[in-house]
């Protein structure tokens, strides 16, 4: 058996069979985020969400994901027939292929690369054309104006992300994932992890998040009371459901990245526990319930007070933080805390 | 064939293919399309020269934020595709002639094409050992080590390029009704608001 592994065939056998498991995990976690998000959603609101398929509704999302499966697919007539399908794969796919850099702990990883980060920022800047090209080939003015808005704020906050994470690779020294969540490895559990060094930049980075990945507040791509459903207008069945199941991966994939770069990945907060990655999904789901709470608490933002936060506000802060954190690490201040690579990690 | 050669066969084919659908393409959003999907081949290039840093920035700069915003331009473009067409023809002879110059002068200069005696030797001098140091930290000691000042003064003409672009479009206009966020945001009901008691059938 494991000179069948070490063949070629063997090792190419074992990476699909790894890719499948993440596949999976991201796949089965989609199904139950969806449901947490809609019963959180409705919790705020004093209603009782989905609670009809199966034991308190836990399979809702499965009989909508076979209802839009099973529909058949309208294409509107004067619509860019190659482009409009493929809009929804390229939003799925781009969501779904970053997960292979993502460790869950320090050995579970698919891909361990040097450059994970830049990966993860690379293929997160490629998922706008999902949402470009849908609304172009939809040959719709709603869909249309939808997509020029999401272009712009995904790429306004996307500086914003990348001078956010060069802080923390500047702590590091290391553009690996495994490196960042040594580096916030020591005796004080949590208060190690780079959410104390770094605060500032959580919450930036989470309003960023939110922003990247057009979730309410920032969700004017698709804001119903303006554009009805912006570029997922003409949409319809499987091609929307690619675009739903997409749009919640890349939320589920920021999670990951606030865990990863923030808060210790699969490290335990407390001193003495062992580390896994339990604590790694433990904390994605946390961040998870942040976002759909800010979904039902925050009202939506109007779009030049999005560009404005996006470039004057943030922008400027990112980069001075920058600075300061290079100054900080340059002449190892504050202990350290700011130049893990000098202290180990 | 290993799978490296492979993978260079394929990404390097999609490179030149979609290169070519560039020009072809009839619609220039299409073109745009196609020419995204040559950068993304070359960047798959890049990772296997081993170059995974070049590879990711390719990416990063010019798929995810310079094709975004030459997508936004063409998208918002009007052209109309009847009247390119008609005109096609008639290009097509000096369009064919300066093709044809500029492949023949290509020829001629790879023809003369000559290596210093140890240029190999001379590009390998800056490339440490792959397994002692990674290439994101070779290329860290090349731009802010090594060449630390030529890097700085490039970085400056760009900055002087784009403040160039600003001043030169930049136009002041009096009388245009512009937004004043501060006073938007501190304002308050209080002085935003008047109630007025509008009596029946008088109106104000």
């Amino acid at each position: 058996m494991a000179d069948f592994l070490d063949t070629g065939f063997g090792v190419a056998l074992t990476i699909m069979a790894q890719g499948l498991m993440v596949i999976a995990f991201v796949m089965i976690s989609l199904l139950f985020l969806v449901y947490g998000d809609r019963k959180i959603w409705a919790a705020v609101q004093m209603r009782r969400g989905p609670n009809v398929v199966g034991a308190f509704g836990l399979l809702q999302t499965v009989a909508d994901a076979l209802k839009y499966v099973v529909k058949e697919v309208v294409i509107p007539a004067g619509v860019d027939r190659p482009v409009f399908l493929l809009a929804p794969m390229i939003s799925f796919v781009m969501a779904m292929i970053a997960w292979a850099v993502i460790p869950f702990s320090d050995r579970l990883v698919l891909a361990d690369l040097n450059v994970a980060i830049l990966y993860v920022f690379a293929i997160s800047s490629l998922e706008v054309y999902g949402v470009i090209m849908g609304g172009w080939a939809s040959n719709s003015k709603y869909a249309f104006l939808g997509s020029l808005r999401s272009a712009a704020q995904m790429v306004s906050y996307e500086v914003s992300i990348g001078l956010i994470i060069v802080g923390v690779i500047l702590s590091t020294g290391s553009l690996n994932f495994g490196d960042i969540v040594a580096a916030q490895d020591g005796s004080f559990g949590l208060f190690n992890w780079y959410w104390l060094p770094h605060l500032p930049m959580v919450f930036l980075f989470f309003i960023s998040a939110l922003a990247e990945t057009n979730r309410p507040p920032f969700d004017l791509p698709e804001a119903e009371s303006e554009l009805v459903a912006g570029y997922q207008v003409e949409y319809s069945s499987t091609p929307f459901l690619l675009f739903m199941a997409g749009e919640y991966i890349a939320i589920f994939l920021m999670c990951a990245l606030m865990t990863l770069l923030f808060f210790g990945g699969w490290l335990s907060p407390i001193p003495g526990l062992p580390d896994g990655a339990l604590w790694m999904v433990a904390k994605m789901g946390v961040f998870f319930f942040l976002f759909a709470m800010v979904k039902a608490i925050v009202p939506r933002y109007r779009y030049d007070q999005l560009m404005r936060l996006g470039w004057k506000v943030f922008l400027p802060m990112s980069l001075i933080w920058v600075v300061i954190v290079a100054f900080f690490a340059k002449f190892e201040l504050f202990g350290g805390a700011y130049a893990r690579w000098a202290v180990g990690g | 064939m290993s799978v490296a050669d492979f993978a260079f066969y394929c990404f390097a084919s999609v490179t030149v293919a979609s290169g070519l659908f560039v020009v072809l393409a009839r619609n220039p959003v299409h073109s745009v399309l196609w020419l995204i999907l040559a950068f993304l081949s070359s960047a798959g290039l890049f990772v296997l020269l081993g170059a995974e840093f070049v590879a990711m920035l390719l990416v990063i700069v010019y798929v995810g934020a310079v094709a975004v915003l030459f997508l936004f331009v063409v998208m918002m473009l009007d052209v109309d595709f009847t009247e390119f067409k008609a005109k096609m023809a008639a290009y097509f002879p000096i369009a064919g002639l300066i093709g044809a110059v500029f492949l023949a002068q290509l020829v001629m200069v790879f023809g003369v094409w000559q290596s210093a005696d140890g240029a190999a030797q001379m590009r390998g001098a800056p490339t440490p050992d792959p397994a002692a140091r990674h290439n994101t930290a070779a290329l860290g000691d090349l731009i802010y080590d090594d060449y630390i000042h030529l890097f700085q003064a490039a970085g400056l003409i760009l900055l002087v390029a784009m403040i160039g672009a600003i001043v030169l479009t930049l136009r002041h206009r009096p009388n245009v009704k512009r937004q004043d966020v501060l006073a938007q945001m501190y304002r308050d009901p209080a002085r935003a608001m008047e109630l007025k008691d509008v009596k029946p059938g008088q109106g104000l």
